[in-house]
């Protein structure tokens, strides 16, 4: 089978998943990678739970089913916790890599979720101290790349400064990015 | 599959089905785009009045109330020599309907992108193919697209083809699972594009200077008219029309032929072939769900199956001649529908058994439908399909009379 990873991104409208999802399909772009970023289909309200989808292959993507059995789930919202069934599907060896304060070690006695790997990172937190905003969507990314190395980390920090920088905001780049770093580096794994 | 990197080289960018159609579009040189927003096509409508908003694209942007208007501007539009553009989807194309009739009885070389989309009632947002296979019987050439790299070419052939053989193109693609989806496209420069296209020059136009009727009450036999020449009735009119789709083929493949000359992406072919050089099982399918049955091929290679997937492109005119061969050597045919003839079987699936027919095929035919309103279909599925209908392949027939469905009835 071809390589391929299929990653699913749980949030509320307004959070950035959907941009999350599209800024690691530019960097597979970027490194000559094929992918597919996609929705939910479905209306998008500011505040309501939300999905997003990436996938990315070394070969063009044949497939266009749902992607159901993701090999890595992040969670934008903590408060999504015990609402959102965001294991679900999730590969035996899959990653699962939520914003909250609680120990991976906690969210695993909470969710009563023992398989995979899970991984936890207090992104609001880092997200209000770099970016000022709770828009924990690039801080997140840096906590997957962590988790799980889809694309190179150095080629998603570079999307995330084109991608800001193009909207003329030189100092949004450069907190997204410390935010990224610093999510990278807090993320922790059971 | 090969492990190929993009060309970095070439302008690949990342476009959802909806921006692809629009692109290509703009990249025709449309002169009059007349829609109507509906859901999964809006972002169409939006990007083009975005071009020619910004000054993108030269072109008239008529805001209409409806898509019976939207396809009635259209008409008028390609009659006074513009080239014309539309989209749309579901209901939107099914209000169309009348319209879409009087394009092609008129022979104007109008482009519509139809974005699939299921109709309702239930009321339904999500896709599948029963809008475009409802409107087979207009006389519009239909090309389906299996991806965004698709869509984008199509909609540039599509113009060429048109306006060479004087009939209306609709390019079909899946709503959300294309049209939402971004993936990379390469997307080809408007010079090259100048250099495939060259402006729409229309054999006749209506032209105040120069007054003709169009249209007219036509007889059912011929006559002669005010001036004395000898017109065509009804009939001969239709013929025309038949005749020319008839022979439209030759164009779809020639146009596709050049257009992998100067894009290295050919599209000489009605179908596309996967793996069918010695298979005795035959997956057809149309737009997404035929790459999604590559993967279902895999599957079923690994346990031994001689197995390939064809996958229809264009489904009016339908290739008959060119299918019978692609199939001499079939013993099982699985056919995977995502639309159904109420009372009857699926479209592509009534088109296979009568292309074959007294042929001498001696192949089963199986006829699945699926992923209606959007149900998820994956290749698992498809394979598990395929698995269920090998009995067929040790029995021969005969055919089932109905076709059998994946859903949870």
């Amino acid at each position: 089978m071809d390589e391929m990873a299929e990653i699913r991104w749980h949030g509320r409208g307004g959070q950035g998943a959907v941009t999350a999802s599209e800024i690691l399909a530019e960097a597979a772009l970027e490194e000559g990678k094929y992918f597919q970023a996609f929705p939910d289909y479905g209306p998008e309200r500011m505040g309501a739970p939300i999905r997003a989808y990436t996938r990315i292959g070394s070969s063009p993507i044949r497939q266009h089913c749902q992607i159901t059995q993701p090999d890595a789930v992040v969670v934008l919202d903590p408060t999504l916790i015990g609402i959102v069934d965001f294991t679900d599907g999730l590969k035996e060896e899959g990653v699962l890599v939520v914003n909250t304060p609680l120990s991976p070690a906690e969210l695993r006695s909470k969710l009563g979720f023992d398989a995979g790997k899970v991984f936890t990172v207090d992104a609001t937190r880092i997200a209000l101290d770099t970016i000022g905003r709770n828009i924990p969507n690039t801080t997140m990314i840096g906590a997957l790349l962590k988790a799980v190395e889809v694309v190179s980390k150095k080629v998603v920090q570079e999307e995330i400064r084109k991608r800001l920088e193009t909207k003329g905001n030189k100092e949004m780049a450069k907190a997204n990015i410390e935010a990224f770093e610093r999510a990278y580096n807090e993320v922790t794994q059971a | 599959m090969i492990n190929k990197k993009l060309d970095r080289k070439a302008d690949i960018q990342i476009l959802d089905g909806n921006h692809a159609a629009a692109l290509g579009a703009k990249l025709s040189r449309v002169q009059v785009i007349a829609a109507y927003p509906i859901t999964p096509q809006s972002p169409v409508t939006e990007s083009l009045s975005e071009f020619v908003e910004g000054g993108d694209l030269h072109a008239e942007y008529i805001a209409v109330e409806s898509e019976h208007s939207a396809m009635a501007v259209c008409t008028s539009a390609s009659l006074v020599g513009a080239r014309t553009f539309t989209a749309t989807s579901s209901h939107g194309l099914a209000y169309m309907h009348e319209m879409l009739h009087w394009v092609a009885g008129t022979r104007l070389p109008v482009v519509l992108a139809c974005v699939n989309r299921a109709i309702g009632a239930p009321w339904n947002v999500q896709n599948d193919q029963q809008d475009s296979i409802s409107q087979r019987d207009t006389g519009w050439i239909q090309i389906y697209a299996r991806n965004n790299q698709e869509i984008l070419d199509s909609v540039i052939q599509a113009y060429k083809i048109a306006e060479s053989v004087y009939v209306p193109v609709m390019v079909c693609y899946d709503g959300y699972i294309l049209s939402h989806t971004e993936m990379p496209v390469d997307v080809p420069s408007q010079g090259d594009v100048d250099r495939f296209l060259p402006p729409y020059k229309p054999h006749a136009i209506l032209d105040p200077a120069n007054p003709r009727n169009y249209n007219l009450v036509t007889l059912a036999n011929p006559r002669v008219n005010a001036d004395g020449i000898l017109c065509h009735g009804y009939m001969e009119i239709r013929y025309l029309l038949q005749e020319a789709l008839q022979k439209s083929r030759e164009t779809i493949i020639n146009v596709g032929q050049e257009f992998g000359k100067l894009f290295a992406r050919s599209y000489a072919n009605m179908f596309w072939e996967d793996r069918l050089d010695d298979a005795e099982i035959v997956i057809v399918a149309m737009g997404s769900l035929a790459m999604e049955a590559t993967v279902a091929v895999d599957m079923l290679r690994e346990e031994g199956h001689r197995v390939g997937v064809l996958s229809l492109r264009v489904f009016r005119p339908f290739p008959k001649d060119y299918l019978i061969e692609a199939l001499s050597k079939a013993r099982l045919i699985v056919v995977f529908d995502k639309n159904i003839s109420y009372g009857s079987e699926g479209a592509t699936c009534s088109e296979i058994k009568s292309a074959l027919y007294g042929n001498r095929i001696n192949a089963v035919i199986r006829n699945f439908i699926v992923g209606l309103g959007g149900r998820d279909v994956k290749a698992r599925e498809i394979a598990d399909a395929v698995r269920k209908s090998l009995p067929s392949l040790e029995e021969g027939g005969p055919n089932i009379e109905y076709p059998e469905w994946i859903c949870h009835m």
